[in-house]
């Protein structure tokens, strides 16, 4: 049986800041280079959603500006058929200000809150102009599902904003160089169902193809059940995750 | 502050350049500017004042260096004797050193000019210190955004720099760069450059990386007649009217002649002059119409201009030419996405695939986030590279992301080792082919100095 993905790639010319554009190659690529056929659908501001036609969602981080232009697109019913969707299963990746837009709120430092669409129970508050923003490599530890994968997972964060998870979500994974969630806890990211979310961009998939086939097999499972994806020549990915794992100590 | 502390800061400066050199620590383009700052911390502005003609001062993402070499050029053939920051250390310590390295203990200034490329976030504390003359914008394009933040701040610090300057100086613009018109437009007597040939247009749609697509008035994505590169164009606002302002100076009839230059015609408001240039590709047409109209207003002539365009060599490392055992080495600076792009144009615009080094850094020079890599449109190498060679610090990055614009395997050589990346490419090419080399800031720095210690090319600082 022939097998494809639908991919939904959110406000490409807003949010696209830190080669978040890198994590829709790879997983297009990933997924042809096995055979699957991949569609990738753009869906910019102002256009509707129509949620059931995506088996993947990704969002990326953006300028204040557009991050504000985002955040208003995505309470025009955007937001209420994404969470909708993820809670049939479907899969979404969600990075740096993207992440942030699918807590609860996100407080800048002055200002009233830019609300979020609550897809992850997390929320984000600007601790002030005065305090450093949290930028540079990172590295965290997480569980992958394949066996022999590393269980790194390795990008770049830079981010004002500091968030804390409620009880709905999950880390992603721990921090064991950088910041993370807020520089204090040492979580990092979020989990809820098949939905993440990170700071992590470098772009994040990349460099970690474990987390990218691990997003390709959830997405391509809620319509075509089980499936195996075959094992890639992975020599060049692993040898960039490992030189920054050096280059983040 | 006193004479005496302006020596002390001046001798202070000078002792530590001559340090520097005799330990063949390097140029001395900054450090000296540092120390003599610290003694005498308006050294800056004083100096600065005794430059009868005054100072021009020239900033943006990309161009500054080649803009800057261009403009004192035209300049010193009308007679000035400009002191300028030639070697590109453009922070304040950087403009202080050049000032230090061109004045006597007394404080008195070797030079009656100055042409200071400005570091785009530092522009309001030097035009504070400076009260340029003239004050050239050139462009905004997301860079290093560990170091800048988001472009938006830069254009904040433009208007904050406008604010400051003095009422008789005179602001040149980039016209088709949408943000950097929103901070320059409403500003009194401000002259305009850009490109009036819509032949060159790369469509009418925006390329991946594209700032600035969104009206600044009003959040409406602008409707471009033209793109020229990155978000560079002609554009309009079809809520609120905003448009690229008239243009004072501009190119037309641009042919662009890929790594061997391009050939136009400047029209001014002096009248019109046909140009050749050897400097490659687009970027280079919007620097030499940024040099041209400052120097037209400053009082040169139109025929000083075009000849010194005619004579020009390219700075250290953008679009230098190097000779290698019988080959020629091309040396293109590429350190953001916009950059990268209209290097990769030019590279590719002749008909044989090509034997490329790319050399990613990510020092603190560079931007230490390398996610840039990936906004970079490096797909267009692949049917049209033969053989590409990936060193420096992020080389892995490099790989991979070449892996993924599409270069077979074959086509790919990981070489982590610049000196060894440099031989490996000149290995790969047959006899009287060129190779390219596309690095990063440091990257540049780094091959060039393995180069001239081969005795290929001069040290930056004597280039």
């Amino acid at each position: 049986m022939a097998l494809d993905l639908r991919i939904c790639h959110l406000y490409p010319d807003l949010l696209n800041l830190y080669g978040d554009r890198g994590n829709i190659t790879t997983l297009a690529q990933r997924a042809r280079w096995r055979g699957v056929a991949v569609e990738v659908t753009e869906v910019p501001v102002g256009t509707p959603l129509r949620a059931a036609e995506y088996d993947l969602f990704f969002i990326g981080g953006g300028e204040d500006r557009q991050q504000v232009l985002a955040a208003g697109d995505l309470q025009q019913g955007k937001g209420a058929a994404l969470r909708e969707a993820v809670e049939e299963g479907a899969t979404l990746l969600a990075v740096c200000g993207g992440y942030q837009l699918m807590g609860h709120y996100y407080r800048p430092a002055e200002g009233g809150d830019l609300p979020g669409i609550g897809l992850l129970d997390l929320a984000t508050q600007h601790p002030g102009k005065r305090r450093p923003r949290l930028i540079g490599n990172i590295v965290i530890r997480w569980d992958p599902p394949q066996a022999g994968a590393p269980p790194t997972l390795v990008g770049f964060e830079n981010h004002g904003g500091r968030t804390v998870l409620g009880s709905a979500a999950h880390p992603l994974g721990q921090v064991v160089a950088g910041f993370g969630n807020n520089g204090e806890d040492r979580t990092e990211g979020a989990a809820y169902r098949n939905a993440y979310g990170t700071y992590l961009h470098g772009p994040l998939l990349p460099k970690n193809p474990w987390f990218a086939d691990h997003l390709i097999m959830l997405a391509l499972r809620r319509r075509h059940g089980e499936v195996e994806l075959a094992p890639l020549d992975d020599q060049i990915e692993a040898q960039a995750h490992e030189a920054a794992v050096r280059r983040a100590r | 502050m006193t004479d005496l502390r302006l020596g002390a800061g001046i001798l202070a400066g000078r002792l530590s350049a001559a340090l520097i050199r005799a330990l063949g620590a390097g140029g001395a383009t900054t450090m000296p500017g540092r120390v003599a700052r610290a003694v005498a911390p308006d050294l800056l502005a004083r100096l600065g004042r005794r430059l009868t003609r005054g100072s021009v001062l020239i900033t943006g993402t990309n161009g500054k260096t080649t803009t800057a070499r261009l403009l004192t050029g035209i300049l010193g053939r009308a007679g000035w004797r400009s002191i300028h920051n030639r070697a590109g250390a453009n922070l304040p310590a950087g403009i202080a050193a050049a000032l230090l390295a061109h004045s006597t203990l007394a404080g008195r200034v070797r030079g009656d000019g100055g042409v200071f490329e400005v570091d785009e976030a530092t522009l309001p504390l030097v035009v504070e210190s400076l009260r340029p003359r003239v004050l050239v914008l050139g462009n905004l394009f997301r860079d290093q955004l560990d170091r800048y933040g988001e472009i938006d701040l830069v254009a904040d610090r433009w208007r904050d720099a406008l604010r400051r300057l003095g009422k008789d100086a005179v602001v040149i613009y980039n016209a088709d760069d949408p943000l950097v018109a929103d901070v320059a437009r409403d500003y009194p007597g401000a002259r305009t450059f850009g490109i009036a040939d819509s032949t060159v247009r790369r469509g009418e749609a925006l390329e991946h990386a594209a700032d600035g697509r969104y009206c600044y008035r009003c959040g409406v994505p602008y409707r471009y007649e033209a793109v020229f590169l990155g978000h560079l164009g002609a554009y309009r606002c079809d809520s609120c009217g905003t448009a690229r302002p008239l243009l004072t100076v501009a190119a037309d009839n641009v042919r662009l002649r890929g790594i061997t230059g391009s050939v136009f015609t400047l029209t001014t408001p002096v009248g019109r002059a046909d140009v050749t240039t050897t400097l490659p590709g687009l970027y280079n047409v919007y620097n030499i119409v940024a040099a041209a109209t400052a120097a037209l207003t400053l009082g040169t002539t139109l025929g000083l201009v075009r000849t010194v365009v005619r004579d020009f060599i390219p700075a250290f490392g953008r679009g230098e030419q190097i000779t290698i055992e019988g080959h020629t080495v091309y040396m293109l600076l590429a350190k953001n996405p916009a950059g990268f792009n209209e290097v990769l144009r030019t590279v590719l615009s002749g008909a044989r695939p090509v034997v490329t080094v790319i050399a990613i850094n990510d020092l603190t020079a560079d931007g230490r986030d390398i996610s840039w890599l990936w906004d970079v449109d490096f797909e267009l190498l692949a049917r049209r590279c033969r053989a590409a060679v990936v060193t420096g610090i992020r080389a892995h990055d490099m790989l991979l992301r070449l892996k993924y614009a599409g270069l077979p395997s074959q086509a790919l050589n990981l070489e982590p080792d610049e000196e060894r990346a440099i031989r490996r490419g000149v290995d790969l090419l047959a006899p009287g082919e060129p190779l390219y080399v596309l690095p990063t800031y440091t990257a540049m720095l780094r091959i060039r100095d393995l180069l001239a210690r081969r005795g290929y090319v001069r040290a930056f600082w004597e280039d």
